[in-house]
């Protein structure tokens, strides 16, 4: 503690020099934070995805329906707690440019399947009892300003209606933490079934819980073998596997904001690395001084060291704190994106981040600091 | 690691025995000193003089352990210097020796009294016995007045004057002195002389100054000249 004096004085002996490093670091880990949420945006649900829950597509694609007869024969299988099926509607709510997701379920084994959804017991039992009820998240409805009771419609691109048009009854608005997206729309697979002019029986994919997590691999070698040879075969992945190719299907997102992250935290780290090696050649004659008076080799490497840990946890900390003041103020698109948070994990990842670029940048710079010999360093203006 | 050397207290506060050092210049080996034995006594002011290049801020950095003979042993304060390690002989030096520059090498970023208590923050004191102890060398040296001045805003003859109470701070058994003088003019070199004087006569500071300057040499006690690496005592 009672050298930090002395590394806060050091820091500020070129005081430009120091603002810009500090600027550029500071920029660099705002532009960390937002593009990690972003990333987190885009491959949401990927990470928290349930470990005991497969999702059956088809093999071929997955736009490419399932029979519905399948639930029965899923269910039979021994070790599976539930199966429930989905399917994607495609609707469009007044533009295009309102996107969201609107997704056909079974109501009574959604809601069993997805415990982290909250909602009332009352919206449970308004949504039970009306068939073209629908459930939207909590997000979606904030967006559109939609409230219990308010009846939407939508318009076909992929199930024409078979009379009139698509409309449905808001019910229940369902709520969870900041790990379940709340910016999607479930209605009733029977009044889809009942409503669409073609596609009767078909459902878009399965979700099936099971019992032991640990048997999730053999139980879905299991289904895509009981199918195998059939008009219809399917290819069974984790939960976690279904989101994740699902969100690739815009682009692998989260590889290219690591790319871009890791592009920038380079170019930081050179101009760190830079700044650090003419801080320590301008004090050559300083440090040999340091080490005239009984600083040992290793004190002159922490005072260097800390100098450069200073700087970065600085810059990200406070590059860190503003990324998540801007999140708090709320999705940009509007709730288009399915969740909008900065993650803890991510959080903690930035500090980490911004640690090892400040020890980066400063170890060779420190290196030659501590290997200076005194004689040599006193002798040079 | 050598320990204290018997009679220590009693005997020269510097003993150099047959000490060589050689350095290597290309393929070219440069002797800069060839078998130098010294002795310097306790409360002694002596001076070592001789031309550029004569070696002898050579002799100063190796009785002062910033550097290492190539040959023979240095006794300081009863520790054998020569057979210490790195990080031993680093926390001798705090200890042990003070050193003053022809050119201050104040640490610019800092204040006068921060510079003085730089040495300090080696030992275990606290706060504010540092800045205590490092006030009264100020004092000492007359710039109690000027310790929240930066050294960029001090004259040459002040800078040194504060480099003088960055060495005498840890009450050193040794003051090491490299051309104090040299980057300044008369009147402000003799008064660095003049304090020089004062901390060996009042304090009983022993004191080892390289210089040039025969004027400066008038104030020692004894002066010793060193020639192409060999020493020979002037007479008084």
């Amino acid at each position: 503690m009672k050298f930090l004096p002395l590394v806060w004085k050091s820091l500020w002996r070129r005081k430009v020099r120091t603002l810009f490093t500090l600027g550029a670091i500071f920029v660099a880990f705002v532009l960390f934070g937002l593009l990690m949420t972003i990333r987190t945006a885009f491959t949401f649900g990927v990470e928290l995805a349930g470990q005991d829950r497969l999702v059956l597509i088809h093999k071929v694609s997955l736009i490419m329906p399932l029979p519905i007869t399948y639930q029965q024969r899923i269910q039979s299988v021994e070790g599976v707690d539930l199966a429930t099926h989905q399917s994607w509607f495609g609707g469009v709510y007044q533009d295009p440019s309102n996107f969201f997701a609107q997704i056909a379920v079974d109501p009574g084994d959604h809601l069993e399947m997805y415990p982290e959804y909250e909602l009332p017991p009352e919206e449970v039992t308004a949504w039970l009892a009306d068939r073209q009820g629908a459930i939207v998240g909590r997000v979606l409805a904030d967006r559109f300003g939609w409230e219990v009771g308010d009846r939407i419609p939508l318009q076909a691109t992929i199930w024409q209606p078979r009379n009139g048009t698509w409309e449905f009854n808001i019910r229940g608005i369902y709520d969870g933490d900041d790990t379940v997206d709340r910016t999607q729309m479930f209605f009733r697979y029977d009044y889809l079934e009942e409503n669409r002019a073609d596609g009767e029986d078909l459902v878009g994919w399965y979700i099936v819980r099971v019992e032991d997590p640990a048997r999730a691999v053999e139980l879905a070698a299991q289904f895509d073998q009981m199918f195998a040879n059939s008009p219809a075969e399917t290819k069974t992945t984790t939960e976690r596997g279904f989101l994740d190719g699902f969100a690739k299907q815009i682009g692998d997102i989260s590889a290219i904001m690591v790319a871009i992250v890791t592009a920038v935290l380079f170019n930081i780290l050179m101009i760190a690395v830079t700044t650090m090696a003419q801080s320590v050649r301008e004090r050559t004659n300083e440090l040999a001084v340091l080490k005239t008076l009984g600083f040992r080799d290793s004190s002159v490497l922490s005072l260097v060291l800390a100098e450069s840990l200073f700087i970065a946890l600085l810059g990200g900390g406070l590059g860190l704190g503003l990324a998540w003041l801007i999140v708090q103020g709320g999705d940009p698109t509007g709730g288009l994106l399915a969740i909008y948070t900065l993650p803890m994990r991510d959080l903690v990842i930035g500090t980490g981040l911004a640690i090892t670029l400040g020890l980066l940048a400063g170890l060779f710079p420190a290196l030659a600091a501590m290997r200076l010999r005194i004689t040599d360093a006193l002798r040079r203006p | 690691m050598s320990g204290p050397v018997a009679g220590a207290d009693t005997g020269p506060i510097v003993r150099t025995n047959g000490v060589t050092k050689h350095f290597t210049r290309g393929s070219e080996r440069v002797d800069v000193l060839q078998g130098v034995n010294i002795e310097v006594t306790r409360g002694e002011f002596l001076v070592l003089m001789g031309p550029s290049g004569s070696g002898k801020t050579t002799l100063l950095n190796l009785i002062g352990g910033l550097d290492r003979p190539t040959g023979g042993t240095i006794e300081v304060a009863g520790v054998r210097i020569s057979d210490l390690s790195g990080n031993a002989l680093a926390r001798w030096r705090s200890r042990s020796i003070g050193f003053v520059f022809q050119l201050y090498n104040l640490l610019p970023v800092l204040t006068a009294q921060r510079n003085v208590e730089l040495p300090l923050l080696l030992t275990k004191l606290s706060a504010a016995e540092r800045r205590r102890r490092a006030a009264i060398a100020l004092k000492i040296v007359g710039l109690a007045d000027r310790a929240k001045y930066y050294p960029r805003q001090l004259s040459g003859g002040q800078e040194q004057r504060v480099g003088i109470a960055r060495a005498i701070v840890t009450d050193p058994a040794l003051l090491l002195c490299d051309e104090p003088t040299g980057d300044l003019d008369r009147k402000a070199g003799d008064e660095i002389l003049e304090l020089l004087q004062t901390l060996n006569r009042e304090i009983g500071t022993t004191i080892l100054m390289v210089t040039h300057d025969p004027h400066a040499a008038d104030r020692a006690g004894r002066t010793l000249h060193l020639d192409k690496g060999v020493l020979r005592e002037v007479a008084a």
